[in-house]
């Protein structure tokens, strides 16, 4: 089990007390702390916001940008935006789901990669584009997967 | 106000060498960074920290030719620029004064360099009323803006203006708004105005959700002022003192940048209490996006803000009257509000000279895709696509042929060839069975499959759902399932018209638009590519060679070398063959991943895609040796 550290789930409600409408971002805030959003964290902000759980979980099921699970330690996002779909990104897609093995949302079994599919990043003149722990790679082909993956341990 | 650009001025001397770089997400992607560092570190070792300028500017635009370096008071445009040819760019182009022709733009038809990057074709046929102030500023320096006249637009209203002559200044101006519907702006605002209830807000919308449209994000990373300027204005004409900016949660830059605005607008006196002296209060919070594509919708934008699911409200209720808190809420987008301070200093009657009849002004478009040079362009209304794409986006990459081009988002259509010589104007995209969208622009080329792109856009609508309503929720699901079935050979008689049936309950009953533009990419291109989708369920063949399950990779005998490159890069083992001995792919192992095409050398292209027909079947063993052949 994760240890999860309270004093940094406080510090973060913290910033927002007696604001109105701000749930959305405490959770991105928690999501950008811990890389996902853990459960004793929902129950301190309900407690805390007097926010009943479900409605925190409402929101934070909703929104892509959340995770109710822990990822892994490097963040794989293949942009699936129009531009780089016309670019050939479903290959890269494809290669990069089969070389680890996992689905789109999936985290490797070894916690060392989670894969995502976002739909544009703005980059389009780049395209395809893959972005790992925020490094930008563009004009990715499907035999350049491999090179990719391997910076990341 | 004046007083002030001329203190700014002042301290400024215009013949100082100063060197700018794009600083946009996409140039920091390809290495504006490491280039920004170099460029430190040089004009440090050669003792020019002192007399030369240096700032990190907002997107050029031209994001295919990135990163840019310009250097003023010469005005010379580098391109592609690395940090390895840093130092030869000080000591040549700072210190002396030659131009080093290799970093210069090429014409690629007459082979001529050109200099000034006002000359280059992808800048010269564009106007770039909006946009253009982005390679003059650094973001992050509200002296940059004032210097180029910012915040003059506020003062004149501030000081010179009621409320009600703003309005009607925007009102005349024709504004419609940049976000996609084209609503008229001044429209808007007045409905706010005149809705009962306090207080009031105004939003900016920067949710920018359309893949393939980035000018929002530009603007606001580039030129946050701008738009803030164009939002306080608002702010006064609609009598609100309190804004909201909505940033999708993608752009993290935009948000940093307009953060570091906000705090210096207000230390100028721009935002706060008091503003200008003018009584006039007024500021602004920014609110982050958490990656829903319906956010966007101008209600479910409202809920968001309120810390709600971002799901849209029924619209038979006006968010101008009932918005945010259901007090009476103006939404426009990041576009539109940059524009408001350029109709104010230069008046509505100047704005309505450009455009067409009823679209007036210029607009920016994220010209992307399979085009030469992708980047972002501001063109009058009333450009045609054949000027956007070839004029300016210098024509389709690798010489291949146009096939059509995608506008308006997953909310917009597909236009043909027969179509290029189109005005692109509000009105006239949508005549034409797409829409404006937010301005994005994907040219296609042949290498596209149609059906394949309508599915992609359904697949991406199907996801982005919110399922509060019936029709689209269920409407989008069964597209999917049926485009899904065409594209893996699975398609049957009636299909087409299913989905055109299924099209129309969705147009007619949907809650929000979402919903009822949902099925537009469906419907446009079954209007203009129709044969497409009947080769897909007929002759199960993909015309364009992309759809997976009806096509096949084959090693063509004749023109393999045997150079063993496509069997060691095959990751699922099945290609079979030796040095001097010609290739052949197990279909039966093959996963289509397309690797050994991409690898195939250029000059020899023996991998060839095969749809609607057998594989031939491989040589006989003794027909695969290559003999050794004598030196050509």
């Amino acid at each position: 089990m994760v240890e999860i550290d309270m004093n940094r789930v406080d510090g973060i409600i913290d910033r927002y007390e007696g604001e109105r409408g701000v749930l959305i971002q405490m959770l991105l805030d928690l999501q950008s702390e811990f890389n996902w959003i853990p459960k004793e964290a929902i129950a301190r902000i309900s407690e805390r916001m007097r926010i009943p759980k479900s409605q925190i979980y409402r929101i934070a099921s909703f929104y892509k940008a959340m995770s109710l699970n822990p990822v892994g330690r490097h963040l794989i996002q293949v942009c699936l935006g129009t531009a780089c779909q016309v670019r050939g990104a479903p290959k890269i897609m494809d290669r990069v789901k089969e070389s680890l093995g996992i689905e789109e949302g999936e985290t490797t079994p070894d916690m060392r990669f989670t894969l995502r599919r976002v739909n544009c990043l703005g980059c389009c003149a780049m395209g395809p584009v893959v972005v790992v722990d925020g490094n930008y790679h563009g004009r990715v082909t499907p035999s350049g997967v491999k090179d990719i993956l391997q910076r990341y341990k | 106000m004046l007083a002030l650009q001329k203190a700014i001025l002042a301290k400024r001397d215009p013949n100082k060498p100063l060197i700018t770089l794009c600083s946009g997400t996409a140039c920091c992607a390809t290495g504006s960074d490491a280039v920004a560092a170099a460029i430190k570190a040089e004009l440090e070792k050669q003792g020019l920290a002192d007399t030369v300028s240096f700032r990190r500017t907002g997107c050029h635009g031209f994001c295919e030719r990135g990163p840019i370096v310009t250097i003023y008071p010469q005005d010379i445009c580098y391109l592609n620029v690395s940090p390895e040819d840093v130092p030869e760019i000080i000591s040549k182009s700072i210190k002396g004064h030659e131009v080093i022709e290799r970093l210069l733009y090429t014409d690629p038809n007459t082979g001529e360099r050109i200099v000034h990057e006002s000359e280059i074709p992808f800048y010269k046929h564009q106007t770039r009323l909006v946009f253009g102030a982005n390679p003059l500023i650094d973001p992050t320096n509200i002296e940059d803006y004032i210097a180029i006249g910012g915040y003059q637009a506020l003062a004149k209203v501030l000081e010179e203006m009621t409320p009600e002559e703003v309005l009607e200044e925007v009102k005349s101006a024709n504004l419609r708004g940049r976000g996609g519907g084209g609503f008229p702006a001044g429209r808007k605002w007045e409905s706010t105005r005149n809705a009962p209830g306090e207080p009031k807000y105004v939003i900016v919308n920067c949710d920018e959700g359309d893949p393939g449209a980035y000018m929002d994000r530009s603007l606001m990373e580039g030129n946050p002022h701008r738009v803030l300027e164009g939002l306080t204005i608002g702010a006064y004409a609609i009598g609100s003192h309190q804004g909201f900016v909505y940033v999708r949660q993608e752009y993290p830059l935009a948000v940093k940048n307009l953060s570091i605005a906000l705090d210096q607008a207000r230390e100028y006196g721009f935002l706060g209490d008091d503003i200008l002296g003018s009584g006039f209060n007024f500021d602004v919070r920014i609110h982050r996006g958490a990656g829903a594509f319906v956010s966007g919708e101008s209600s479910a934008l409202m809920n968001a803000i309120e810390g709600k699911v971002g799901e849209p409200r029924p619209k038979y209720i006006h968010t101008s009257e009932s918005g945010i808190w259901e007090k009476p809420s103006d939404l426009n987008n990041v576009e539109t509000w940059a524009n408001i301070p350029l109709i104010i200093e230069r008046g509505a009657d100047w704005f309505n000279s450009i455009g067409t009849e009823h679209s007036k002004g210029t607009k920016i478009f994220s010209l992307v895709g399979a085009v030469n040079n992708t980047g972002l362009v501001e063109v009058p209304m009333g450009t045609t696509l054949r000027d956007i794409i070839y004029k300016i986006g210098g024509g389709i990459r690798g010489g291949k042929k146009f096939k059509a081009v995608q506008t308006g988002g997953p909310s917009g259509g597909v236009i043909p060839e027969q179509h290029l010589d189109a005005p692109v104007d509000f009105d006239e995209l949508t005549r034409l069975g797409s829409m404006m969208g937010s301005g994005g622009m994907i040219v296609m080329d042949e290498d596209t499959c149609i059906v394949d792109i309508a599915r992609y856009f359904v697949d991406f609508l199907c996801d982005e759902s919110c399922g509060k309503c019936v029709p689209c929720r269920e409407g989008l699901k069964r597209m999917r399932d049926i485009l899904n079935d065409i594209v893996a050979g699975r398609g049957k008689e009636g299909d087409i018209e299913l989905l055109e049936e299924i099209a129309r309950v969705m147009k007619s009953a949907s809650l929000c638009a979402l919903g009822t533009t949902a099925a537009n990419p469906v419907l446009s291109t079954i209007r203009y590519f129709r044969a497409e989708y009947e080769a897909h369920i007929e002759e199960k063949r993909c015309p364009a060679l992309v759809c997976k399950d009806l096509i096949s990779y084959y090693i063509q005998p004749d023109k393999c070398i045997a150079c063993m490159l496509c069997l060691k890069n095959c990751p699922s083992g099945a290609i079979q063959g030796e040095k001097r001995k010609i290739h052949v792919i197990d279909q039966t192992k093959c996963i289509k991943c397309g690797i050994c095409f991409e690898v195939c050398p250029p000059k020899v292209r023996a991998v060839a895609k095969i749809s609607g027909k057998p594989v031939p079947p491989p040589l006989p063993e003794s027909e695969r040796i290559i003999e050794r052949r004598a030196k050509r």
